[in-house]
């Protein structure tokens, strides 16, 4: 490693990584320092990011809220984010323990792009429009076209990840997700599932059963017409199933050293399932 | 070699020389600073043996590149005594409690109580072992670790 830029601010950063526009970003290191540590990785400049005033900051506005790339997963938790994106609250408590939450950011999990993040099924499902500044400007894309592959994003060398814009939709928001113990786990299969009482839909992200971040589109459009969007009726158990094996079949998941792909697809299954019985629970029409 | 820097560890500022600027800062406390309370055990984030302080935020010093912490104020396990030479109420509870066995885990862990209790007086079970859930100790099962805690948070709420 030759150099390390400490940015206190968002031009400084800016700056930096456009003057070493091969630079490696570091924001809470919880990722990078474990590879760096294992001699995995051995970069040769390095931007830190997790002291820039800018990225750390949230935005909640009445339909839409705005979270800086900086924001950790106990800031997620513990911050009026907690409530203007229950889900993504939800999902920041799932992550590791109390000193991986101070230090990870949502920009981390983010650049990161592994299939088992788990604020990702959370951003798709809130309908995310990621943030990112470089040489050419700034960009704006959905998680779809930021994540491109396991590990792999669509950001140009020289650039940042600002933000993330999501949703603020009315309704129940819930994330789930299977691992060996309630703490310090890496997800085996993540599911977000977010209702909209006024577009009347129903969106389902999934986490660590493909490549991407799947949302379970046809899953989706066939539940919203069997809800009680009107009188709010618990739906039934026949219609939970059911949406638990559409929303299966989105995903596309492996054997790996934390699951197998048959494991993961029944997984999964049941998440959906459970998580459209809660975000549709008596009582839950339009209450966020 | 890369130009020296400087880190803020328990109130006195203190050279980094010689350094690669790849080390974490828990090598950094250990190799270079010779503050070998802080334990090195996983260097992946996975134990908190190497838990610290960096401006009151509690922190796995394995996960931080020592060079970035420059400017900022450090407390590692060594620096949460009120004397050199005197425990603090949590670690005299660990002590009484028999909170110890092979004692590898046990700075991080003091300094996860520290923390804890700095802002939950009067944790529930629940909150100290959500607290405590990333602080592994393969000996003593736990149950001791516990009764420290709340005894450490008795004694720490009987002081004036």
């Amino acid at each position: 490693m030759s150099d390390v830029v400490v940015a206190r601010s968002l031009d400084e950063a800016r700056e930096a990584l456009i003057g070493q526009p091969d630079a490696t970003v570091l924001a809470g290191g919880t990722d990078l320092m474990v590879e760096i540590n294992r001699g995995l990785r051995r970069p040769r400049h390095v931007v830190g990011v997790a002291q820039v005033p800018e990225l750390r900051r949230w935005h909640i506005a009445d339909n839409r809220v705005v979270v800086g790339t900086g924001v950790t997963y106990t800031e997620m938790m513990t911050t009026s984010l907690a409530d203007a994106a229950p889900a993504l609250a939800q999902a920041a408590r799932t992550v590791g323990s109390p000193p991986i939450r101070n230090a990870g950011t949502l920009g981390g999990n983010l650049g990161t792009a592994s299939p088992a993040g788990d604020t990702l099924p959370v951003l798709a499902a809130l309908n995310a429009e990621i943030v990112v500044t470089g040489p050419d400007g700034e960009r704006r894309m959905g998680l779809d076209d930021f994540v491109v592959g396991v590990k792999q994003t669509s950001l140009r060398p020289g650039e940042l990840i600002v933000a993330a814009e999501l949703d603020r939709p009315t309704g129940r928001q819930e994330f789930l997700k299977i691992g060996p113990r309630n703490a310090m786990v890496i997800s085996m299969a993540g599911l977000a599932l977010v209702a909209d009482h006024d577009a009347r839909t129903v969106r389902c992200a999934l986490g660590a059963v493909a490549a991407g971040i799947p949302r379970a589109h046809d899953a989706e459009a066939w539940v919203a017409e069997r809800i009680d969007w009107d009188n709010g009726a618990a739906v039934t158990d026949a219609v939970a199933d059911e949406f638990g094996q559409r929303v299966a079949a989105a995903s596309s998941p492996i054997d790996d050293h934390r699951s197998t792909a048959a494991y993961r697809r029944h997984a999964v299954a049941v998440l959906a399932t459970r998580a459209l019985k809660r975000a549709f629970a008596p009582g839950g029409n339009g209450d966020a | 070699m890369p130009d020296p820097y400087s880190l803020r560890v328990n109130g006195v500022d203190c050279e980094v020389a010689d350094s690669d600027l790849a080390e974490s800062l828990l090598f950094v406390l250990r190799e270079r600073l010779g503050l070998t309370g802080t334990k090195n055990a996983c260097t992946e984030g996975e134990c908190s043996s190497c838990a610290v302080l960096i401006d009151g935020v509690l922190t796995c010093s394995c996960l931080v590149l020592a060079a970035t912490a420059a400017g900022q104020e450090i407390t590692t396990v060594e620096g949460l005594g009120d004397g050199r030479d005197e425990l603090s109420v949590v670690q005299e509870a660990f002590v009484h409690e028999g909170a110890v066995q092979c004692g590898f885990c046990t700075p991080g862990l003091i300094v996860a109580v520290h923390d804890l209790l700095e802002a939950n007086p009067e944790p529930s079970d629940g909150d100290v072992r959500e607290a405590l859930s990333g602080n592994l100790c393969r000996c003593t099962g736990y149950g001791r670790i516990l009764a420290a805690v709340h005894s450490a948070a008795a004694t720490k709420r009987s002081q004036p």
